[in-house]
């Protein structure tokens, strides 16, 4: 059995997952039911500033019949009083002390960091998390994103927190920025101890077409929002992936983003997540979730002979290069399985349409099965993203792996190509229709 | 005890015949037209004979326009919800869709089909509204699908429309002939009310044209007359007893049925001579209307049959049992059926033959028969230079649905010998597309 135990720059847990700071760690109920569930970390809803919240806090991207695929909010910290927080902090801790409980803090002045800093670690936490994320509301105080998107502001803000600081610290930064790896920077210089992030992404989630007001409605009227759930995952892996693989950035992540089951888990854990929090999808699905994440985990970690976290953690970082390190000989074509194809021809539009005309249809009467036209496939793998059936439309490798080149090599020993000849496009053996043949297609 | 019990009251008609494809919720139609994969050139819309754009329409009820779908199915076929109602949608749409070739369940393409023309419907949104008045006028004879469709077509182009029909009705076979589990007289009624209303064609019911003196009326009122004439009675093939009480044809049976269920009579031990789908919806109707017994009789073996696979088991699923290979001689009886004596039978070269010795007496006390529908050939033999095929099928032009006599133009049943609702919806519109060609020239 693999060792799920967990340590994030200090701080234990019997496991990495995490309650991201949201609306399911809002109280000590909550989070005792959670913990009771098997999750093996909390971090509180972000304690502060006073604060007065709307009606109406949430609105969701539905996709098909696929609910919630996005969720933004404009809820802001908790609007519960601290002194019943600190309280519920000391009687979780009381019940799990083995479990993490992490305070999430976001204040204005030194004094008052210097201040909630040791309101909380009376408490008992085992860590704290800086909320310099937040999108919406309390960025507008000068709070949250605010400051994410400030280095200077936010290395400062973390020296406060260090100066009375015992238990570990982690930065929570947003993705509201064009490159993450600067605040995780500022966050190293500042002294903190981890990172976690995404926080929400600023978003408008959709608008009312009947009233005109884009949701969440709040008395005809709304405001931007942070956009999280299934949707942001990919955002997430990717600013995770740049953090992890900075040279300079040698804190431990804490990776927050679409993660909803074992495997979105496992995908930030390679990409160089020490642990995970989840927030959305115990919206969605309430704490249970974890039945699914714990054992699927765990039978990944055995299948592939990972006994530790650390055995994993990062495995995929080193697989992600720039594009000029990518091996341009590689050739992948398509290849269609007669025997599974359903006859949909999805990939035959998707490919004439929407990529390089290398898929062709028999003539009536021979079959609705598509044909791959090799010559001109360039391996985008399109067809085989819309094909609906498992395993029916595969990419086959061509080319014999004794070549090797990149542009990066191209670059360094001055072979940048001068013409267009390559084969895949436009080039000797490609070849695009004329664009009058467009108007001959049968509709 | 058989499964059902003679209903007594509206209300156990209803139940004894329950819809076998309800109305969806939005919820359902959500959920269902999800699944949609949108196929490129897809396979349902070529398998529907009326060609709806299928994959556009379940994409509009999945973007919640569901108005926008309505149009999309009206557009192709103005008998929207009964189609999708009565249609043999596992043979047709459904039956293409390309699920079914990785054994995943296909699209209800019928009930999303129901789902955005009964809301339409429901809320009496307005779809369509008659072309200016061109000055010409064409009759119909027949308000049943091939009657209505081709008015509704004709409207659109500013014809002046007058409809002639011998019932009391509108929609023909739609409403006397389709199953009740399949669609109810309302639904099919509530469509006819809506689609007049918006193409404001006229209809003379209990007006049948039958003579000649009548067809030289129309003919001079007329610029053009459509035959939507359909088929006639139940064939009555030279078998002994076939007059005895408590012998009927399937297509009257089933006309009763819809029209007084409370008060057809049906008996405790039916007999169904026949193996197409109306002998199908004719046992099936015998058991639910409270039959302890319902044995389909069929000459020759089960998979010989004519009708769909799934229109038996329908039959089976209610009690029916079949009974194949065998061959009735006589209806036996005094003066009410009481039995139909049989033989067994056996395929030889393609051809049926009685084996002799293997007579038996199979009791009962009502035979159905549902050996097809007799052609009006008497009625149009009065059309001057009006000719008919082999079979007494109306001759028409292929492109042009014009009979030998030009005046004249036809589609549905009386042309293609007897097929599905949605076959005549669809070449009714076309004939009315070539008339109004015709007529333009």
């Amino acid at each position: 059995m693999p060792d799920l135990s967990s340590n994030l720059a200090g701080i234990k847990s019997p496991n990495p997952f995490w309650l991201a700071s949201a609306p399911p760690t809002n109280s000590g109920y909550q989070i005792m039911k959670a913990f009771d569930a098997g999750w093996g970390g909390a971090v509180w809803k972000t304690l502060g500033v006073p604060v007065v919240n709307v009606s109406s806090r949430y609105a969701a991207v539905n996709y098909r019949n696929t609910r919630m695929m996005g969720l933004n909010n404009i809820e802001l910290i908790t609007d519960r009083p601290l002194a019943d927080n600190l309280r519920e902090i000391e009687e979780v801790k009381k019940y799990f002390p083995e479990h993490a409980v992490i305070a999430s803090l976001m204040v204005e002045s030194k004094e008052q960091w210097h201040q909630i800093v040791k309101d909380v670690e009376n408490a008992g936490c085992d860590g704290i998390e800086l909320n310099f994320g937040c999108p919406h509301g309390m960025c507008e105080r000068g709070m949250g994103s605010a400051v994410g998107q400030e280095p200077n502001v936010l290395k400062t803000i973390v020296g406060w927190v260090m100066e009375v600081a015992t238990v570990p610290v982690i930065v929570k930064l947003t993705p509201n920025i064009s490159d993450i790896t600067v605040p995780a920077l500022a966050a190293v210089e500042g002294g903190g101890n981890a990172i976690s992030l995404i926080n929400t992404i600023q978003s408008v989630i959709g608008v009312d077409l009947d009233t005109f007001v884009p949701y969440p409605v709040v008395d005809g009227k709304s405001t931007n929002g942070g956009y999280c759930g299934p949707a942001v995952k990919p955002i997430a892996l990717n600013m995770v992936k740049n953090c992890a693989q900075h040279p300079d950035m040698n804190l431990p992540i804490s990776g927050i983003g679409g993660i909803e089951n074992w495997r979105d888990a496992a995908e930030h854990i390679l990409l160089g997540a020490t642990n995970v929090q989840v927030c959305t999808a115990v919206m969605h699905y309430g704490f249970g979730i974890i039945r699914e994440i714990l054992p699927g985990f765990e039978r990944y970690m055995t299948e592939k002979g990972f006994n530790t976290m650390d055995d994993m953690i990062g495995k995929s970082v080193n697989n992600v290069k720039t594009w000029e390190n990518l091996n341009l000989k590689y050739k992948v074509v398509a290849s269609i399985d007669e025997k599974k194809c359903i006859e949909c021809q999805l990939c035959y539009t998707a490919c004439e349409d929407g990529a390089h005309q290398a898929i062709g249809l028999k003539e009536v009467g021979e079959g609705r099965v598509p044909y791959i036209i090799e010559e001109n496939c360039v391996g985008c793998n399109l067809c085989s993203l819309v094909c609906p059936v498992e395993e029916c439309i595969t990419m086959v490798r061509r080319d014999d792996g004794t070549e090797h080149e990149t542009w990066k090599e191209y670059m360094e020993n001055d072979k940048a190509p001068t013409t267009f000849d390559d084969d895949r496009a436009g080039g000797k053996h490609h070849w695009v229709p004329a664009p009058a043949d467009a108007l001959k297609k049968k509709k | 005890m058989a499964e059902y019990t003679r209903p007594t009251s509206e209300k156990e008609v209803a139940q004894n015949f329950e819809s076998i494809k309800p109305l969806m919720n939005p919820t359902m139609a959500h959920y269902e037209s999800s699944r949609c994969l949108y196929c490129y050139d897809a396979p349902c819309v070529q398998a529907c004979p009326t060609s709806i754009d299928i994959p556009l329409f379940i994409r509009q009820i999945n973007t919640g326009n569901v108005d926008g779908a309505a149009q999309t199915i009206y557009d192709a076929n103005y008998f929207g919800n009964a189609c999708g109602k009565v249609c043999p949608t596992e043979v047709l749409c459904e039956g293409a869709c390309v699920y079914n070739n990785q054994d995943v369940k296909p699209i209800e393409i019928g009930r999303l089909q129901s789902f955005a023309t009964t809301k339409v419907q429901q809320e009496n949104k307005h779809l369509y509204k008659a072309g200016a008045p061109n000055g010409k006028k064409v009759a119909i004879i027949g308000a049943g699908p091939a009657g209505i469709s081709c008015a509704c077509e004709l409207r659109l182009h500013g014809y002046e429309v007058d409809i002639f029909e011998a019932k009391e009705q509108p929609s023909g076979l739609a409403l006397y002939g389709c199953a009740p589990y399949k669609i109810t007289n309302k639904e099919v009624l509530d469509e006819m009310a809506y689609l007049q209303d918006q193409f404001e064609y006229k209809v003379h019911y209990n007006y049948r044209i039958e003579t000649a003196g009548q067809l030289a009326e129309l003919e001079e009122k007329y610029d053009a007359i459509f035959l939507g004439i359909g088929l006639g009675n139940t064939n009555t093939f030279k078998l002994q007893g076939v007059d005895l009480e408590n012998c009927t044809g399937a297509t009257e049976f089933i006309e009763q049925i819809k029209l007084k269920p409370l008060t057809t009579a049906v008996g405790k031990r039916v007999i169904v001579i026949g193996g197409g789908n109306t002998a199908m919806d004719a046992a099936s109707e015998s058991a639910r209307m409270g039959a302890e017994e319902v044995t389909l009789i069929y000459r020759r073996s089960k998979e010989d049959m004519g009708a769909y696979e799934f229109e038996y088991d329908l039959a089976k699923a209610v009690g029916v049992k079949g009974l194949f290979s065998a061959a009735p001689l006589a209806i036996v009886g005094k003066e009410k059926v009481e039995g139909v004596y049989l033989v067994k039978t056996k395929v030889e070269d393609g051809k049926v033959t009685n084996e002799e010795g293997s007579e038996f007496l199979l009791p009962c006390d009502m035979v159905i028969l549902a050996t097809g529908q007799q052609k009006q050939v008497t009625f149009l033999e009065q059309i001057e230079g009006l000719e008919l095929d082999g079979k007494g099928r109306i001759k028409v032009d292929e492109n042009t649905f014009q009979t030998t006599n030009p005046k004249y133009f036809a589609s549905g049943d009386a042309v293609n010998g007897g097929a599905e609702v949605v076959n005549a919806c669809g070449e009714a519109k076309k004939a009315a597309q070539a008339i109004h060609q015709t007529l333009s020239n």
